[in-house]
């Protein structure tokens, strides 16, 4: 790898940067005040880093998830859909189940992960056994599972003073993550969701069933020809993205809201695969992009407080900048072309 | 009339001058390195216009990588092309077509859902043509060359000849004054090679085209080319005006070639593998009901012109197509729900021709395809220890590479060593298609070598080959397909080459 294509991922960001900036100053703005008030808007005080924080847990979880799907060649856009399953599944538990308190919390994440892992295997199965390409059946289940989570707010757990399209009643006090010092974020989700990309790693890096994923993904009839069960194993990874999508559900319901509401992932499934396609599917790359992101799309909320720019300022910025990872992030690409342009030009 | 001719004459003749001064062809210096591989190492060689060259080496020598370079398919790390003295920077094989040089694969580039004419125009600039008007083009270019393939066929329909035809056909169309033709003669009839082989005289010395002919084939070499380079481990090591002894060109090729051991009879009286009236059935051919017996340490071969019915066959007995008639017997045990699964449980391996396709992973090192055939049970993958094998089965089975290469960065004899490498122990039985397919002599001596090992251990093999020589020489019993059905099955002493050639074309 020579020192630019080492460097490479990181040029389309400042890219990013550099048009942003210029729309800023189009518009007659600061783009000074306006990084700054971002950068205030993400890092400016505890709580909001916490915030920070909170987002990303979830996020990353999906993340996570979704590097081992990718890795098989699988493309789980029906994270979404597995990320609101996980959150019904946990608010279920919060709802009706009564446990002793060393219980209830462990009980309330495993439902999440089951009900995550669920949504996924039968995407998976849709592919396996119907041959329904998993981006369809997914964007299906995706819906599906917004109408569900709508028909259980409206309907059977509508809070008690009627039905409002909000969401559910708040959850006991004994059903919700311990939150730190007063903010979103619960320690011992952000404490799993780091174990959870660990393990991911050590599993895409390491394993016996990472090395067979992997083979899935470059060629799957010559990975089946080596013995490796190719229904078996994608089944596998689509649960295994779904059950940690699912815990980002179940964290949001437990300790971001304090109930199922209506849009309960916000989106965070499809932010989860916009991160992990700015990665390059690499490793290292995944926590920090998703980082990224969180303290972007947190810090432009107080954007609006402080400049008279609206929020969108981040979605902006992300969208540009997904634009120009995809158009140039790929370095092997953009030097062909280069190549091309050049030799073209001599011949 | 004789004013008219002479005038062609004289044109042709122009035309033979003009492209001598156009297309000489001069390679640099080309030096092309994969990781530590070297697969060209600064080679300087001239093909002259109006003359048909043969490019000879043995698996791995740098023939293909080389000629990739020169159709635009890969860069060389240094050194330079000339075509008539111009400097040449390809960025793809489309630009080298523009220039002048187009190169027939191994395997056509066609779109098999394409009709013949689509496939024809497809990647020209959309002209003033209307179809029937290409279609009648194509038709009077076929046929200056003797080719006889229909422009509203689809290609999936062809042959493999045909479909060589058709691309040699878009090549030329495409303004082609250099033809490389890699391998062109496996897999396709003895007939179609003479056709082949007379188009090809005919654009050398009538159209005054280059020629360059990669081949490890030395009857074919001889009989065809008027010079051959011939490229060792990467290196130029010589040219010679052909004919030549074969001895000449073979110690250039090799170190040392060791003689071929005699057959040995290893059949043993032990049932491997019994077919009863199998039937298979897809959308393209139906299998008529076989029977067929083979013991233990014994070699079937099944001969056919492609697409008989034999491939079909090997297939089934993978448990990779199910049958739709008859049963299967391994070892004299019935199996009914047989499946690819349950056959590599029961000791069966399956080698299909297409290595890349299916066998091997693209992606993939070496290092990595051990573990992932590897039958440890453990989560995590023992790195070092993989590592060591695969180091281990790179000296033994003597493949070109090391254990970080990709799969994909190796010949295609050294992929199939290193899918014999992977090969389990122990096994009752194993089924391939083509297995030395664009092999060179060496490499395929190297393989049926190892197979007699196997027969000596008790295991049966039964295989698919164009190559009538091999079939004849290689096996005990010869079973003969011919549209689907079963022709004879007869012992390979009792026949030769020429007699199955014979009985493939029906002449019985």
């Amino acid at each position: 790898m020579s020192r630019l294509e080492r460097i490479w991922p990181l040029l389309p960001g400042l890219a990013a940067l550099l048009v942003t900036t210029l729309l800023l100053l189009a518009m007659g703005t600061s783009p000074i005040d306006a990084y700054g008030a971002m950068w205030q808007g993400a890092f400016g005080t505890s709580a909001r880093v916490y915030s920070v924080l909170a987002f990303l847990v979830p996020l990353l979880l999906a993340a996570s998830g979704l590097l081992l799907t990718f890795k098989a060649g699988l493309w789980n856009i029906g994270i979404e859909g597995q990320i609101i399953m996980g959150a019904i599944a946990a608010s279920w538990v919060a709802l009706r189940v009564e446990l002793p308190a060393g219980l209830q919390i462990p009980m309330e994440l495993a439902a999440a992960m089951a009900g995550g892992a669920l949504w996924a295997a039968l995407a998976g199965l849709l592919k396996t056994r119907g041959g329904v390409h998993e981006i369809f059946g997914g964007l299906a289940l995706n819906n599906l599972a917004i109408l569900f989570t709508n028909y259980l707010i409206a309907g059977p757990w509508q809070p008690p003073e009627g039905g409002s399209f909000r969401g559910t009643q708040p959850f006991g006090a004994h059903a919700l993550l311990p939150l730190f010092e007063n903010s979103r974020l619960s320690l011992l989700s952000l404490v799993l969701a780091v174990l959870a990309f660990a393990g991911v790693a050590l599993l895409l890096t390491n394993s016996h069933w990472g090395l067979r994923l992997k083979a899935l993904g470059q060629n799957a009839r010559s990975a089946f020809l080596l013995g490796v069960s190719s229904d078996r194993e994608l089944l596998l990874a689509m649960a295994l993205c779904g059950a940690l999508a699912g815990l980002g559900g179940g964290v949001r319901v437990l300790s971001w809201f304090d109930s199922l509401r209506q849009s309960i992932s916000g989106g965070i499934g499809y932010l989860a695969l916009m991160v992990v396609l700015l990665a390059g599917f690499r490793l290292a790359l995944t926590p920090l992009v998703a980082f990224f992101f969180s303290a972007v799309l947190n810090g432009s909320i107080t954007l609006q407080l402080r400049t008279q720019l609206h929020s969108a300022l981040g979605d902006i910025l992300t969208g540009v900048l997904v634009l120009l990872v995809l158009l140039f992030g790929n370095y092997a690409r953009v030097r062909r072309a280069f190549r091309r342009n050049r030799s073209s030009e001599n011949g | 009339m004789l004013a008219a001719a002479h005038a062609a004459a004289s044109t042709d003749f122009f035309l033979v001058y003009l492209a001598n001064i156009i297309m000489q062809v001069q390679l640099n210096t080309i030096h092309k390195q994969f990781g530590s591989l070297v697969a060209n190492d600064e080679i300087s060689v001239l093909f002259e216009p109006g003359r048909i060259y043969g490019l000879l080496g043995e698996n791995g020598a740098g023939k293909s990588t080389l000629m990739k370079i020169l159709s635009g398919y890969q860069r060389p790390d240094r050194g330079e092309i000339l075509l008539g003295g111009a400097p040449q920077h390809f960025a793809s094989p489309r630009q080298a077509l523009a220039a002048g040089v187009g190169m027939l694969y191994q395997e056509p580039l066609d779109v098999p859902v394409f009709t013949v004419l689509e496939n024809y125009l497809l990647g020209r600039a959309a002209g003033g043509e209307s179809p029937r008007q290409a279609a009648r083009a194509l038709e009077a270019l076929a046929q200056r060359y003797g080719f006889d393939i229909d422009p509203h066929e689809h290609t999936s329909e062809l042959s493999m000849g045909e479909r060589q035809q058709l691309e040699l056909l878009r090549l030329l169309a495409g303004g082609a004054q250099v033809l490389i033709l890699d391998e062109p003669t496996t897999g396709i009839s003895a007939e179609q090679k003479d056709i082949l082989f007379a188009s090809m005289r005919t654009l050398a010395r009538e159209e005054g085209k280059t020629l360059i002919l990669v081949s490890h084939k030395l009857d074919e070499v001889q009989e065809l080319c008027d010079y051959a380079f011939v490229l060792r481990k990467g290196r130029l090591v010589g040219g010679l005006p052909l004919p030549c002894p074969n001895q000449q060109l073979v110690s250039l090729m090799f170190d040392e070639l060791a003689p071929r051991p005699a057959r040995r009879q290893l059949g043993q009286h032990a049932p491997a593998l019994s077919l009863q009236s199998v039937q298979v059935h897809t959308g393209r051919l139906e299998l008529e009901p076989v029977s067929l017996q083979l013991q233990a340490g014994q070699v079937l071969g099944l001969a056919g012109l492609e697409g008989s019915g034999q491939e079909l066959l090997l297939r089934a007995c993978a448990g990779l197509l199910p049958l739709s008639g008859g049963s299967l017997l391994l070892g004299g045990e019935s199996q009914p729900d047989w499946n690819y699964p349950l056959a590599r449980q029961h000791g069966v391996a399956y080698l299909a021709a297409g290595r890349l396709e299916e066998g091997l992973v693209a992606g993939l090192t070496l290092t990595e395809h051990m573990a992932l055939v590897s039958h440890t049970h453990g989560l995590l993958v023992d790195w070092p220890q993989n590592r060591k094998l695969a180091e281990q089965h790179i000296s033994t089975y003597q493949v070109v590479g090391q254990p970080e290469s990709y799969i994909e960065n190796l010949s295609g004899g050294n992929q199939q060593r290193f899918l014999f490498a992977m090969l389990p122990q122990n096994l009752k039985l194993i089924l391939m298609e083509h297995p030395t397919r664009g092999l060179d002599i060496r490499s395929t001596d190297w393989i049926w070598e190892q197979l007699d090992q196997r027969r000596a251990q008790g295991t049966a093999i039964l295989f698919v080959s164009a190559d009538l020589d091999e079939i004849a020489a290689r096996s005990d019993q010869i079973a003969v397909f011919s549209g689907g059905r079963l022709l004879r099955s007869l012992p390979a002493a009792e026949t030769s080459a020429d007699e199955l050639g014979h009985l493939i074309g029906g002449a019985l």
